[in-house]
């Protein structure tokens, strides 16, 4: 009847009352490359978690038809066994067993009932790895001896045996270089000639325009637009343009009676190796300066190097090879610890407020005092318990927590407040200069405005004020000056004049395309 | 703010089953249970437990860490300690030697442990081999006999050393009782005098109603504890001990930084490395302390036997880190608390000592001690997955 493999009409899926995904359709060709794209938080990983069956049938609206027939699937193995394969960012290979065994795993290949049958793995997993390019593969060697690129490839294998017809990659190039990028790109379009169709979400506008026939933009949960290549425009402005055209609303508050004082942080030279692979540069001569009261963004997108970057000034906690100096109030600092940057009056708040912000099972006041305990709310090792109180409530007001009380577990408030009470964290060891990293992920719009509030109150104090986001839009409401970094350096600094969505995707192009050459 | 039964019951879920245990013990064994000896016995038998049980703590409050090789450091270190004083070395001296000496052990197995990074359960895995094995060599494999009075007397030697009756002779002891009013009149003003100060920064306190229930119930618990020893043959000296340990841990897990990073650590270690807290030296100074009390109780070991023998200790990290569990710390970590533990040595002992005058069998003694453990835990786990 139709030539579309997949249609996803109508898909709405909301999270506690926040829309990610609002309306969406979605319609996938047979036999063709579909790109999915949009920024950070615009709900495509969302989409494909339910097509996938990640969010079983029953929590979504809408429905999915796939081969002609509607589809209910009540999890990843229901929308495996039709076909239906999806290779997250972060790969699902188990590190110390063989390439064979990955490629076979849960799938594995059996002459009796649970006994594995070694000799059909191996055979079978050579005959996989030859569908991917990697035809010289020993299959026997553990995964974790091979690339990034090549276990990429070997998750592509794993899929194709298990019979795939719909391939969804998110975001598969995000850890590769160029040349392993095109590798891959290839054999996506060597599984079309096979007649595999798939479904790519990526960030790198220039790969999508190079295999995609098919491109669909979502933003802010709603489907924009599809092009189609040979009938509409398919360049990356064009696309850029879908993906960023929005007006903007009151969203953000407006700092007024700010004086820019001297400059009180400055990193130069800044160089960075990866923590676990000396040759890998992760940043690369990054310079940068905030002035007191200011308020300065670091644009990019996801894999950026930005949080790479940040944690390495803050004492080390990232990579090694650390090389530059840093000023803070003028005076050269060395930074070796966490405990140094606090000492000189750096505070750095984490992306993932629950893995490297917050002990969830403490209460409030206690997560509050952590990063202050020893300089502030104790002497020689004993804790005085009245000035944590007094500064705990204090806070509580000040930031406006929603809670009980300061006793109250910080696991059991909502994300908003607990991203409140990391930054009371932060702020009662009286830090000069402060990073944020995407200070407001994961919270509702109400609790963001808040956010915004803090940062405004922080620059008026005089504060150093830098903010990591991926979301451009938050980037553009809140900040003086914008440096936009892209692979692990500055691809360009933008002042509020001048800063724009487009721009900043502009910035990232272009220094894509060097990089490129 | 007002009480609900329902968290009461929750939070002291182990007091209510300790009461519930020894009234049905009381009741099995035809009121022997609360005999004032055998109140007594619970104490200084179970000694070693409170002691180890401590250090075990602080250990199992950094991540759910255990320390499977302090049964062989007690031994060890009583070990050395006998066989000073069979030398006619002083007494001072060998406290000091198996004191330090438990440092020393921590300090061995809190290296690994915290900087080179073998996981706990292997380093004292380790430990508890080569310990045993120590033991051995420093006894020779034979049993030294301890014959230094003072050491005796101070550290409750015999099983049968008490602390002076003040008030002459008589069976009654009223020293012993004095000292329990006397813990009993502290313990109401401290907590009136924080609870005024508190009212007065206009803090949140708790209704007056179940502030004091909660004092009267304390009270007449400690009032008939005392009571009951003084019946006896007053205050045994490894009550002192225990004393000291419980409060100092009490403090410490309490009212220092290193008790609140010990928390930390346990809870989110990533976190807290992320706030400038080096957690390499939270786990090291747990493993060290764990040395301090191994030593300790190995020196209230000996003196209760008046002898080393290589085979002593056998079993008692086991005792300790059951008490732990059952008195409500993580297996995780970042939960726990010096109340709790007292509450896990009391049950355990409860149980052992009731069984023991029920004449129940030593091996299904043991069935009964680790389906209690395994209950403890079972509800620690459900526990937080509610929470989740």
């Amino acid at each position: 009847m139709s030539d579309y493999i997949l249609e996803m009409n109508h898909i709405t899926k909301e999270f506690s009352g926040v829309k990610a995904l609002d309306d969406v359709n979605l319609k996938v060709k047979k036999g063709e490359i579909h790109g999915l794209c949009g920024e950070n938080g615009a709900g495509k990983s969302t989409l494909m978690n339910v097509l996938s069956g990640v969010y079983p049938y029953g929590t979504y609206s809408g429905d999915i038809v796939y081969k002609g027939e509607t589809c209910k699937f009540k999890d990843l193995k229901e929308s495996e066994a039709k076909g239906i394969v999806i290779i997250h960012q972060e790969l699902a290979l188990s590190p110390l067993l063989s390439v064979a065994e990955n490629v076979f795993i849960g799938n594995e290949q059996t002459s009796m009932k649970g006994v594995i049958d070694w000799t059909a793995t191996r055979k079978k997993a050579q005959e996989m790895l030859a569908k991917v390019g990697l035809e010289h593969e020993d299959v026997n060697v553990p995964v974790n001896s091979l690339g990034v690129g090549k276990q990429q490839l070997i998750e592509i294998a794993k899929a194709m045996a298990k019979k795939v017809d719909l391939l969804i990659l998110d975001e598969p190039t995000a850890a590769l270089n160029d040349e392993e990028s095109k590798k891959l790109l290839d054999i996506m379009l060597e599984l079309k000639n096979h007649g595999v169709t798939s479904i790519i979400i990526s960030h790198k506008l220039n790969e999508l325009e190079y295999v995609c026939d098919a491109l669909t933009i979502i933003r802010d949960g709603h489907t924009i637009e599809t092009l189609n290549k040979g009938v509409d425009e398919f360049t990356e402005d064009r696309v850029i343009k879908g993906m960023v055209g929005r007006e903007m609303t009151n969203r953000y508050p407006v700092r007024e009676g700010v004086e820019l004082g001297k400059v009180i942080f400055e990193v130069n030279n800044w160089n960075v190796y990866h923590p676990d692979d000396g040759e890998r540069q992760m940043i690369r001569n990054i310079n940068i300066s905030v002035r007191a009261g200011e308020v300065v963004g670091l644009a990019g997108l996801m894999g950026a190097g930005r949080t790479e970057f940040a944690m390495s000034l803050f004492g080390k906690s990232y990579g090694q090879k650390i090389s530059g100096t840093v000023k803070i109030n003028g005076q050269e600092v060395h930074l070796n610890s966490v405990k140094d940057a606090i000492d000189s009056k750096l505070a750095y708040v984490s992306e993932d407020r629950k893995t490297y912000g917050l002990v969830l099972i403490d209460d409030i006041k206690h997560n509050m005092t952590m990063a202050a305990l020893r300089k502030f709310f104790s002497k020689k090792g004993v804790v005085n318990a009245n000035d944590e109180i007094v500064s705990a409530e204090e806070y509580k007001k000040r930031i406006n927590v929603k809670a009980n009380s300061i006793e109250q577990t910080v696991g059991s408030l909502s994300g908003g407040n607990q991203q409140k009470v990391v930054l009371a964290k932060w702020m009662l060891t009286q830090p000069d200069v402060l990073i944020l990293d995407e200070p407001t992920r994961g919270i509702d719009v109400g609790a963001k405005y808040e956010i915004y509030c803090v940062i405004n109150d922080l620059a008026k104090a005089g504060k150093a004020v830098i903010v990591i986001s991926s979301e451009m839009q938050e980037i553009i409401g809140t900040c003086d000056r914008v440096y936009v970094i892209n692979e692990g350096e500055i691809a360009g600094e933008l002042n509020k004049d001048e800063v724009s969505q487009e721009k900043i995707m502009q910035c990232i192009m272009a220094h894509n395309r060097k990089g490129g050459e | 703010m007002s009480i609900n039964i329902k968290d009461v019951l929750k939070k002291y879920t182990m007091v209510f089953a300790l009461i519930a245990v020894i009234i049905f013990f009381h009741a099995m064994t035809g009121g022997k249970m609360l005999l004032p000896q055998n109140v007594n016995n619970l104490i200084s038998q179970n000694a070693y437990v409170f002691v180890l049980a401590a250090g075990m703590l602080l250990c199992i409050l950094t991540g759910g860490n255990i320390d499977l090789a302090c049964g062989s450091v007690v031994c060890f270190i009583g070990g050395i300690g006998a066989v000073i004083m069979d030398k006619n070395i002083g007494f001072v001296f060998a406290v000091i030697v198996m004191l330090v000496g438990g440092i020393l052990v921590g300090a061995w197995q809190g290296y690994w442990i915290a900087y080179v990074k073998v996981p706990p359960f292997i380093a004292t895995l380790a430990g508890m081999y080569a310990f045993r094995g120590l033991s051995n060599v420093v006894l020779q494999g034979y049993t030294v006999g301890i014959r230094n009075e003072a050491f005796l007397k101070i550290f409750g030697g015999g099983a049968d050393c008490y602390i002076p009756d003040l008030f002459g002779s008589g069976s009654f002891n009223m020293t012993c009782l004095l000292l329990g009013i006397v813990l009993v009149v502290i313990y109401i003003v401290t907590t009136m005098k924080g609870r005024i100060s508190a009212r007065a920064k206009g803090y949140d306190i708790p209704p007056m109603y179940s502030v004091l229930i909660k004092m009267i119930i304390i009270s007449v618990a400690v009032i008939w504890f005392f009571f009951k020893l003084a019946n006896y043959k007053g205050i045994p000296t490894s009550l002192i001990w225990i004393g000291i340990v419980l409060l100092a841990y009490a403090y410490i897990t309490t009212n220092t930084t290193m008790g609140r990073y010990l928390y930390a650590v346990g809870g989110n270690e990533k976190a807290t490395t992320l706030s400038g807290i080096d957690s390499r030296k939270v786990y090291f100074f747990a493993y060290v302390n764990m040395g301090l009390m191994s030593g300790l109780a190995g020196i209230l070991t000996v003196a209760r036997a008046t002898q080393a023998q290589p085979t002593f200790g056998q079993g008692y990290e086991m005792d300790a880190i059951a008490a732990c569990f059952i008195g409500g710390a993580s297996a995780y970590g970042g939960e726990g608390n010096i109340f709790g533990i007292v509450i896990g040595a009391l049950l355990m002992g409860v149980i052992n000592m009731g069984m023991s005058i029920m004449g129940v069998e030593a091996n299904y003694q043991k069935v009964v001690k680790g389906i209690v453990v395994l209950v403890a835990i079972i509800f620690d786990v459900l526990s937080n997955k509610k929470k989740k």
